[in-house]
């Protein structure tokens, strides 16, 4: 049993990590500012829901694994809040260098 | 398993300054506002695999606190950045 | 594994406090020092300092970098000024020893600590039990040695009055800070709906659990402090007139409280802020919760800044 949720961590971290690879690559390679905010706030929410996901079995009880659950989902929330706004001013072209 | 968890999280943390290497030399402000949502992600990330390694429960809570200040630190950027009529009221009180 | 992570760790935030002192506006430097407090926050955890972390993770990102975010924005207009004037060759190069002189003697002493280091710990946990709470730090801060917690609210209290005696003389008892635009269907004013439920909870949770675990009254008080900025950058509420009773009573209520219990416990206990027996763990609590209040309002005020407005506005 403990090696099935073992193996089942492995898998997902690895693939939380594959996502926060793929971000990173994207925020390196794309040419403008609106798609590289596209690639960090998309793939990398990703990456840490998996990676989160990965380790919900090592909790001590359920709380805290709804705990890691809410910080995820308040990751979400506020994450596409702040991209939101960030696209905005991206958008309106103001900002000095 | 830890050693996993740890080597998981060098990983994400190298992502991390592979992007912030390229978010800080982005050339307008609003660019580097963009740090706080990689270090939203990818600084949690590292957080909550180096709290599972080490098998301490409480590095959730600072998961918990670093997800409300860096959203809060956004926001704080976000309002600074439209000040350019306030700093020239200040200097003609 | 462990220290390939440490150095990842290592070399990620001494490469970003190097571009935060050779970036060349105050808004990119300010960037590049809230990412350096956030990964700092990770340090702390790879030494087992949870508190720290907590603090580090609220005071160091999140909270001083939105106080030198506001700096770098008042301070815009005189950049270009400012960067015109740039030391000479010799001043640079004194600097320059002077700094790695600084850190060489650093280092040296680092190298040179005793390694088992002389610690009170033991000492702290043999005695832990009379103090009622079972987070270690909590009982150092609140118990063992209180009078250091009382001296720095008041210090706090200190600074506040400090950032308000910068008010123009017309705007003295005002409103710190400019009235906010409020767009009451746009983005911001949405979080700032959304998000301070959930920061409250989260505030309040990690002073409760401050007592048996990391967190306590400085983190909580930070979580609140942020959540009550958030809606004010969007314009929801406005700043408080700093004349108003109310807000003086609670500013000074907490570092009161301490000094009341060290009274009684001076009377009764033979010490100021000495505990009489059995009854250590209501006294913290009653010191922690008038704290809580004093210390949100405290950093949400410095933040905001000196008064500007008058009353009314």
């Amino acid at each position: 049993m403990s090696a099935i949720l073992d193996g089942f961590t492995v898998v997902a971290v690895m693939t939380g990590a594959v996502f926060f690879l793929a971000g990173t690559v994207g925020l390196l390679r794309f040419p403008d500012s609106l798609s590289r905010l596209h690639a960090l706030s998309k793939a990398d929410n990703l990456g840490l829901g998996l990676v989160m996901l990965g380790l919900l079995p090592h909790v001590d009880s359920v709380a805290g694994g709804l705990k890691l659950v809410c910080i995820w989902l308040l990751v979400l929330l506020s994450g596409s809040t702040a991209s939101q706004l960030i696209a905005r001013t991206l958008q309106r072209g103001g900002s000095q260098s | 398993m830890p050693e996993f968890l740890l080597g998981s999280a060098a990983f994400i943390l190298g992502m991390v300054a592979l992007g912030l290497v390229r978010i800080l030399r982005g050339p307008t402000d609003a660019d580097r506002m963009m740090a706080t949502q990689l270090l939203g992600t990818g600084g949690i990330a590292a957080v909550l695999l180096l709290g599972a390694a080490t098998g301490a429960a409480a590095t959730v809570d600072v998961a918990l606190t670093l997800a409300l200040l860096a959203a809060f630190a956004s926001f704080a950027f976000m309002k600074a950045r439209p000040a350019q009529a306030e700093a020239a009221a200040d200097d003609h009180p | 594994m462990n220290d390939v992570l440490n150095l990842v760790l290592a070399a990620v935030i001494l490469g970003l406090a190097a571009w935060t002192i050779v970036a060349r506006e105050a808004y990119a430097a300010v960037v590049g020092f809230i990412a350096y407090g956030l990964l700092l926050t990770l340090v702390w955890v790879q030494l087992h300092g949870v508190d720290v972390a907590l603090t580090e993770a609220a005071i160091g990102g999140g909270l001083t970098g939105a106080l030198l975010i506001g700096a770098a924005a008042r301070l815009r207009s005189t950049e270009a000024r400012a960067r015109a004037e740039r030391p000479g060759q010799a001043t640079r190069w004194l600097a320059a020893a002077f700094s790695a002189a600084v850190t060489g003697a650093l280092a040296v002493v680092v190298l040179l600590l005793p390694v088992p280091a002389p610690t009170l710990a033991p000492e702290v946990v043999a005695h832990i039990a009379v103090t009622g709470v079972g987070n270690p730090i909590t009982a150092v801060l609140l118990a063992f040695r209180a009078m250091d917690t009382l001296l720095e609210a008041i210090v706090l209290l200190f600074a506040l009055i400090g950032v308000w005696s910068l008010a123009p003389d017309r705007a003295w008892g005002g409103r710190p800070g400019l009235l906010q635009p409020v767009d009451p269907n746009g983005m911001l004013a949405y979080a700032a709906r959304v998000l301070p439920p959930i920061g409250i909870v989260a505030g309040a949770y990690i002073f409760w659990v401050g007592a048996d675990h990391p967190g306590g009254k400085f983190q909580g008080a930070t979580l609140l402090a942020a959540m009550w900025l958030l809606v004010m950058m969007a314009g929801l509420a406005d700043a408080p007139p700093t004349s108003r009773a109310w807000l003086r009573w609670l500013l000074v209520a907490g570092p009161l409280a301490f000094i009341g219990i060290g009274v009684v416990g001076a009377v009764h206990a033979g010490a100021f802020l000495a505990y009489p027996e059995g009854f250590a763990k209501p006294l913290i609590l009653v010191i922690e919760f008038a704290l809580m209040p004093t210390l949100t309002l405290i950093l949400g005020l410095m933040l905001l800044g000196a008064p500007r407005r008058g009353e009314t506005s």
